[in-house]
């Protein structure tokens, strides 16, 4: 599914300091019953987020108002557990473009660039910052700047550089994805897949 | 001249790379793929939209197991959209021509019990599946690992994903197991020392006397668990017992094409002098029955220890204090005697025959705990039928145990079979996450044998106090 193209975002961001976020907190599996990629937003951590009943539990982050923005900054492991993808279209749907930790698990780092969520992993120190940062200032604006590979805390201008490869940087920077790429190889494929023994 | 020595995972990646990008992911050549219910629909949609066709039909194989009841199983299913999900893959299946082993199909059963015990799982092969235990496959001597709906799409659309390679780690257990020490305690054995982010980054190889001399499920059971510390999957080396546990099997090659397969899997060795990015040596006589106490399946320990304490874990004290607050513990608890409330064996990672076996081995002349709620859920149909022609069935009946139908069940509960809150399980299955087994839910994660343990004396119990000598 195409998404939108992501250069430059500066936004608040809201922070979420607690380790090994699995995607049945992101999203629970009771939830992953649709048949389309649609309204998964509503649900994004569900259990964390509302009662039993469905009244939203007021300690949890996203029922706070006073913090709000494109962007996730969660303690480290985030995005452990399950390939679900629904955890990403989830956070996407919510509203999220960017989620910044100072770890990923590797299933949720890909299915992530997929559908266009910039997973930006930080160092520890870096991390710490942007939380006291967002602390002493729930609106302090963070900038995600894709083509410098850089990450800056503006209040403060502390910066940091993430990485990302090449290629995956191009798809993210255009808009495309990688099945555009393997439709433009099917003959370099059919001929792999003659010589394969299963 | 010589050639670089090579790692078994090595071989098997490189043989399957189409092309190479700089600074990028491999496109990368999946010989089978396995879909179901949960994960596949969104991606039929995806082709649909961009108006694509299936490449290779005959490489991907559909089971329903996600959603699907493990009662009544004749019956139409009751929960609307899970039907809906189970249209959906039949429909999808059947428009693209794809083999597909829906509810009381015979074959039916959790998908990575049922593509290792039809054949369809080989050695060499590389296999990817919408779903992360499919590191289960890795026990044959394969890439397997679990993928997103978009790489489902890729798969469908061109037999291939973008991937770029893992780094290489190998972990030994060396030495004999003690009594009561099963594949599943090796497992969250590693998994309790390397945390459950450990492997992040690498395909982890086992190797060693202690998985050489394990049973094919045993070795599932491991490979099945490597993404609960982080791995992309996990690979064992395909021996004498892996052939002989292929031979025969429906879709397994026959004939002269056996003996050519035989000739090539024997070179799916690592070779001496073979480098890794990280190793790890442990000892088997370290290891004894395990049980996890929090929230992730690193947070796991021997049963007769006491839970730690923050600081001795390395973590961050307040995502630890979380955790255990979740599950009403404390540290320096012991987990012995820790009342459960329910017992859950099944699962893609235990809910193969050996492991009923071994239910049965504690349950046998008991009675099972008057308060304990057990689901006792095999993998498959065939797991089922074997279940009952070994005589095992009466042994569960007459200790007070009733058998269901197969399918993922309490392992995520996306049926009806859910632990209510506050309630406490000790499970076969793989994840202890919060609300994993639902909302509310208290999962602990152990063996065959300490779930049997607990569902005949109503507690946490060392499973080697109830065993013969
Ligand atoms: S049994 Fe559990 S882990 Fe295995 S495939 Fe089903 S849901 Fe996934």
């Amino acid at each position: 599914m195409a998404y939108d193209k992501f250069t430059i975002l500066t936004s608040s961001a809201v922070p979420m300091p607690i380790e090994n976020v699995d995607t049945d907190q992101i999203i629970p599996a009771r939830f992953l019953k649709a048949t389309e990629r649609t309204g998964f937003g509503d649900n994004l951590f569900r259990d964390w987020r509302y009662n039993t009943d469905g009244t939203p539990k007021q300690d949890f982050v996203l029922n706070n108002s006073i913090y709000s923005g494109k962007i996730l900054v969660a303690g480290r492991n985030f995005g452990s557990g399950s390939s679900r993808e629904h955890a990403a279209w989830a956070i996407y749907d919510y509203g999220f473009r960017c989620v910044v930790s100072s770890f990923f698990a590797d299933i949720f780092k890909n299915n992530s660039l997929n559908i266009g969520i910039l997973p930006v992993q930080v160092s520890a120190e870096f991390l710490d910052k942007i939380f006291t940062a967002i602390e002493a200032d729930p609106n302090a604006q963070v900038e995600i700047n894709l083509p410098s590979q850089k990450i800056t805390i503006l209040a403060t201008g502390e910066s940091e550089s993430f990485d990302i490869n090449t290629y995956k940087k191009l798809n993210m920077t255009n808009g495309y994805d990688d099945i555009d790429y393997l439709q433009a190889m099917k003959g370099e494929i059919e001929t792999f897949a003659a010589k394969s023994m299963y | 001249m010589s050639q670089m020595p090579a790692t078994l995972f090595d071989k098997v990646w490189d043989s399957h790379v189409v092309r190479k990008i700089e600074d990028g992911p491999d496109v990368f050549f999946i010989d089978r793929h396995f879909i179901h219910e949960v994960t596949s629909p969104v991606a039929f949609l995806g082709l649909e939209s961009r108006k694509l066709g299936v490449m290779f039909p005959e490489k991907t194989f559909a089971t329903a197991d996600h959603n699907t009841p493990t009662i009544n199983q004749h019956l139409p299913v009751k929960d609307a959209l899970s039907a809906n999900q189970l249209k959906a893959l039949e429909t999808n299946s059947a428009k693209y021509g794809i083999s597909h082993w829906g509810l009381g199909n015979p074959k039916n059963g959790i998908v990575h019990v049922v593509g290792p015990e039809n054949g369809i799982t080989l050695p060499g092969m590389t296999i990817v599946c919408g779903d992360s235990h499919t590191s289960t496959h890795g026990a044959f001597g394969a890439i397997a690992f679990g993928i997103g709906t978009s790489e489902v799409e890729m798969v469908l659309s061109s037999q291939c994903i973008m991937q770029p390679k893992p780094k290489k780690m190998r972990v030994q257990v060396n030495g004999k197991l003690g009594k009561g020490v099963t594949p599943k305690d090796v497992t969250l054995y590693v998994i309790s020392k390397l945390t459950a982010a450990g492997a992040t980054g690498y395909f982890v190889e086992y190797a060693g006397e202690v998985f050489e001399n394990m049973s094919m499920e045993g070795r599932m059971t491991v490979c099945n668990m490597s993404i609960e510390m982080g791995a992309r999957g996990g690979i064992i080396a395909p021996d004498e017992t892996t052939f002989a546990y292929i031979k025969g099997r429906e879709k397994a090659p026959k004939g002269e094409a056996w003996d050519k397969a035989l000739a090539y899997w024997k070179t799916l060795k690592t070779d001496a002098g073979a480098k890794y990015d990280m190793e790890h040596v442990y000892d088997a006589a370290d290891i004894e029955p395990m049980i996890t106490y929090g929230t992730n399946p690193g947070m796991g320990m021997g049963i007769s220890q006491h839970i730690p304490q923050a600081k001795e874990t390395g973590g961050s004290a307040s995502s630890y204090g979380k955790s255990l607050d979740y599950m009403g513990f404390h540290e320096e608890d012991a987990m012995l005697g820790k009342k459960v409330d329910y017992v859950f064996i099944g699962s893609c990672t235990n809910g193969r025959i050996e492991d009923f076996r071994a239910f049965a081995s504690i349950v046998k002349g008991r009675k099972k705990a008057e308060h304990i709620t057990a689901w006792i859920v095999p993998g498959s149909h065939i797991v089922e039928a074997q279940i009952k022609e070994e005589g095992i069935l009466d042994i569960l009946t007459e200790a007070g145990f009733e058998l269901r139908q197969p399918g993922c069940s309490a392992c995520l509960a996306m049926n009806d079979d859910k632990v209510p809150a506050g309630k406490y399980a000790v499970s076969t299955s793989n994840r202890n996450f919060e609300g994993r087994q639902g909302p509310g839910s208290r999962t602990m994660l152990a063996s065959p044998l300490v779930a049997a343990a607990a569902a005949v004396t109503g507690v946490v119990t060392d499973p080697r106090l109830l065993m013969a000598d």
